[in-house]
């Protein structure tokens, strides 16, 4: 659960970075971080589409009047090439989730058709247990948490958020004509 | 090609980026790079008695020169011992930079003796942070670790190098001195958005109470012309922060010297009366701003400044100009409308003559602000100040009125007591014919005083001026007026003769007790052409005025009872 569901005086933010791929750069950061109070919620990284240069995406909570400056903050390290705070700009994100939970031979069946409507991924089985895959927003991912809790949830991996900016509908509608 | 070891490289770095000058203490992980030493007899080396003496030191000569500092320091304690210059350096944006040694490269992440993770202790004191694992990365992280420390908003930088690639020897290209330096990651920005100058330019055409907070920003980017010309086109009134004194020569009409906590009553007036707030290069600090709901409300604000996340950090911004202050300047400048603001000039000087903030009272003892006053007069003005922390450092604020240019040195920022001996010496060495005078709380002095050999045995001249109170005045001070007069570890009982100490390490020194014989000693102390001590014996328990008391506003403005 992130703090911001318990705390009204606190706002999260979705940062995407565009780093430099170097020992102790994510130590910066989280060292930023960890200085401003700030919790991170999820961290996202791998390699972007440019050499020696990697994409993060964070999603950060922290006081409202400090977290503003978060982009602006974290572009003052020297590794840090381009930042952007997208909170509050139209973006599109996906999270990607791995599910392991009770699966007997029973109730195997019950659950694919279930997960079949998340349009999940069967990973791995085993006699007693199975893992699903799913790609999708926070809310679905949380909606089929909530689902497989039934059965008995035995781990939760999530990657945590990978964002983009939508294209501007001006530009598509330049790449259209 | 030729064959050149770690060490050697650091060094012919070094000049070539101009350094002359280093203050440092060998240690065994950084013996090879004094190895290297007596080959550049140009370098030359200072040997301080304690590394944090060698960080302030190099701060001191860095704020006075506008060149970075350099400090050298061996692994482990050696480099822990400058975390507080470097701290220093980082709040007050001064250009540092620190090269430590560390442990040979296998002996890493091992314990081994004098091993710490300097980088990572220093993260948040430094502005950006270098571990060199191979020595061929050493020129390209010395040119980079200058370019950062001096350029944008300047900041201490840290070369952590281990001993083995000191030692090392390699093949070297020179040609590498002269490539590009590459940092994707970091452009400073240079002029404003076109756009927001011409708003802010409107702001001001039309304000009628308008007033410049001019900081540190100011001083780092040399635009007093700038300054100057903007205050005197449009008739603003100029407040300079704590780290903006010597921005704006204080014997100029519109000078009104500096706002909050122990500041001038006028100048904090003069922003909570004005209508707007042209912030150059200062960073609206919880010192200046007390209470931020009460700050200056009747005012709009417009902030110049290089380092966009100061901009809405603490008050709320309507035209934000980020940029370097000089180019900004040069942009916004020309566009304003020369305008006169003399009601608000005479309200101004109203104010001053209802809040005489700096008027002495009469009294037969000695004073700190007697002896500031008195150095301020024999000096003329044009002396160096570098300070500690404390009343002293408020009432050398106060009292001596700054005519030139960038002759403030004082820890804003993070306050550090023991600042006023190593950064006096490093302003005097990177200003070898300017006169320094050190105003040293009794209590910080002795913080740090070990350098008096090290300023003896280089004869560095600064002038010190003990204000010698018996105790931590400025704890008193609290203690008094906001712990009931509680007074806990405030006092010295045992301070060391400091005339008879001088003399121990060699340096002339007298002794004043009384208001008649500041003129002559300080005069002596003048003429004297290598470093001397005066032991001023000041009344104790005297508390600096005006106060805004921590977190308040100016509607809380406590002034001298008299
Ligand atoms: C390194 C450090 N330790 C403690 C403090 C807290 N402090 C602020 S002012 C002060 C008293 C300073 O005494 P002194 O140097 O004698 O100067 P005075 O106030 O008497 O002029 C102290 C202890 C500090 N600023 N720096």
């Amino acid at each position: 659960m992130s703090i911001s569901e318990k705390l009204p005086n606190i706002e999260t933010r979705t940062v995407v970075a565009l780093v430099e791929d170097r020992p102790g750069v994510l130590a910066r950061i989280a060292g930023f971080f960890r200085r401003q109070g700030f919790n991170i919620e999820s961290l996202a990284v791998g390699k972007s589409e440019k050499i020696g240069l990697s994409r993060m995406t964070f999603v950060v909570e922290g006081p409202p009047d400090v977290i503003g400056l978060v982009a602006a903050k974290l572009d003052r390290l020297i590794e840090i090439v381009e930042v952007t705070d997208i909170t509050d700009q139209n973006f599109a994100y996906r999270e990607m989730a791995l599910i392991k939970i009770n699966a007997d031979e029973k109730i195997r069946g019950e659950i694919l058709q279930l997960a079949n409507v998340f349009r999940v991924r069967v990973v791995d089985v085993g006699t007693e247990e199975m893992t699903i895959e799913t790609t999708g927003d926070s809310k679905k991912i949380n909606s089929l948490i909530e689902l497989m809790n039934q059965y008995g949830i035995l781990e939760i991996m999530r990657t945590g958020r990978v964002a983009v900016l939508r294209s501007s509908l001006e530009i598509n509608k330049k790449k259209e004509s | 090609m030729t064959k050149k070891t770690g060490g050697q490289i650091v060094c012919e770095g070094l000049l070539k980026q101009g350094v002359d000058t280093v203050f440092g203490i060998p240690g065994g992980a950084i013996l090879p790079l004094y190895g290297s030493l007596s080959q550049f007899p140009d370098l030359r080396h200072i040997l301080v008695r304690h590394e944090q003496g060698a960080s302030h030191a190099a701060d001191g000569y860095a704020r006075i020169t506008g060149k970075a500092g350099v400090c050298f320091a061996t692994s482990g304690p050696g480099a822990t011992n400058l975390i507080t210059g470097l701290a220093t350096a980082m709040m007050d944006s001064s250009p540092v930079v620190a090269i430590t040694g560390q442990v040979a490269r296998p002996g890493i992440g091992k314990d081994s003796f004098q091993e710490t993770d300097i980088t990572g202790a220093t993260l948040p004191v430094t502005k950006h942070s270098y571990l060199v694992m191979d020595p061929k990365d050493l020129a390209r992280v010395i040119k980079e670790a200058f370019y950062i420390a001096t350029t944008g908003r300047p900041g201490p930088v840290l070369i952590d190098i281990p001993r083995d690639v000191f030692a090392e020897s390699i093949d070297f290209d020179d040609s590498i001195w002269d490539e590009p330096i590459d940092l994707p990651g970091y452009h400073p920005p240079t002029i404003a958005d076109f756009k927001d100058v011409k708003s802010a330019a409107k702001l001001i055409d039309s304000s009628k109470k308008p007033v410049i907070l001019a900081g540190h920003g100011v001083i780092i980017s040399h635009a007093y012309r700038e300054l100057k010309d903007l205050a005197e086109k449009c008739q603003i009134p100029v407040v300079t922060t704590l780290l903006g004194i010597s921005s704006f020569p204080e014997d100029h009409i519109l000078s009104l010297s500096f706002p909050g906590m122990h500041g001038v009553a006028w100048a904090s007036l003069a922003l909570h009366e004005a209508d707007l707030i042209i912030a150059i290069g200062s960073r609206f600090d919880d010192r200046i701003t007390g209470d931020t709901k009460r700050f200056a409300i009747r005012s709009k604000k417009i902030h110049i400044d290089i380092d966009p996340a100061e901009i809405n950090k603490n008050i709320k911004i309507d035209v934000p100009l980020i940029g370097n202050v000089k180019d900004v300047l040069n942009q916004l400048n020309p566009i304003v409308e020369q305008k006169t603001h003399q009601d608000w000039v005479r309200t101004i000087e109203q104010m001053k003559a209802d809040h005489p903030s700096l008027r002495i009272k009469e009294t037969d003892d000695l004073l700190g602000q007697h002896v500031i006053k008195a150095i301020f007069e024999e000096t003329e003005g044009k002396a160096i100040v570098v300070t500690g922390v404390g009343q002293h450092q408020m009432w050398a604020a106060q009292h001596y009125h700054f005519y030139t240019q960038n002759s403030w040195v004082t820890s804003g920022g993070l306050g550090t007591m023991g600042f006023e001996v190593p950064a006096a010496m490093g302003a005097q060495v990177g200003k070898p014919d300017h006169n320094v005078w050190s105003i040293a709380g009794d209590g910080g002095f002795q913080m740090t005083m070990s350098e008096l050999a090290t300023i003896v045995e280089n004869n560095i001249p600064v002038k010190f001026a003990i204000m010698n109170n018996n105790h931590l005045g400025m704890i008193t001070q609290w203690q008094e007026l906001f712990f009931d007069k509680d007074y806990q570890a405030n006092s010295y009982t045992a301070n060391p003769d400091f005339v008879k100490l001088a003399n121990a390490y060699g340096m002339k020194s007298r002794r004043v007790e009384r208001q008649e014989d500041l003129k002559d000693a300080i005069n002596e102390a003048e003429e004297h052409p290598g470093p001397f001590l005066i032991d001023f014996i000041i009344k104790k328990e005297e508390n600096v005025y005006p106060m805004i008391p921590s977190g308040q506003s100016v509607e809380e403005l406590m002034e001298e009872p008299i």
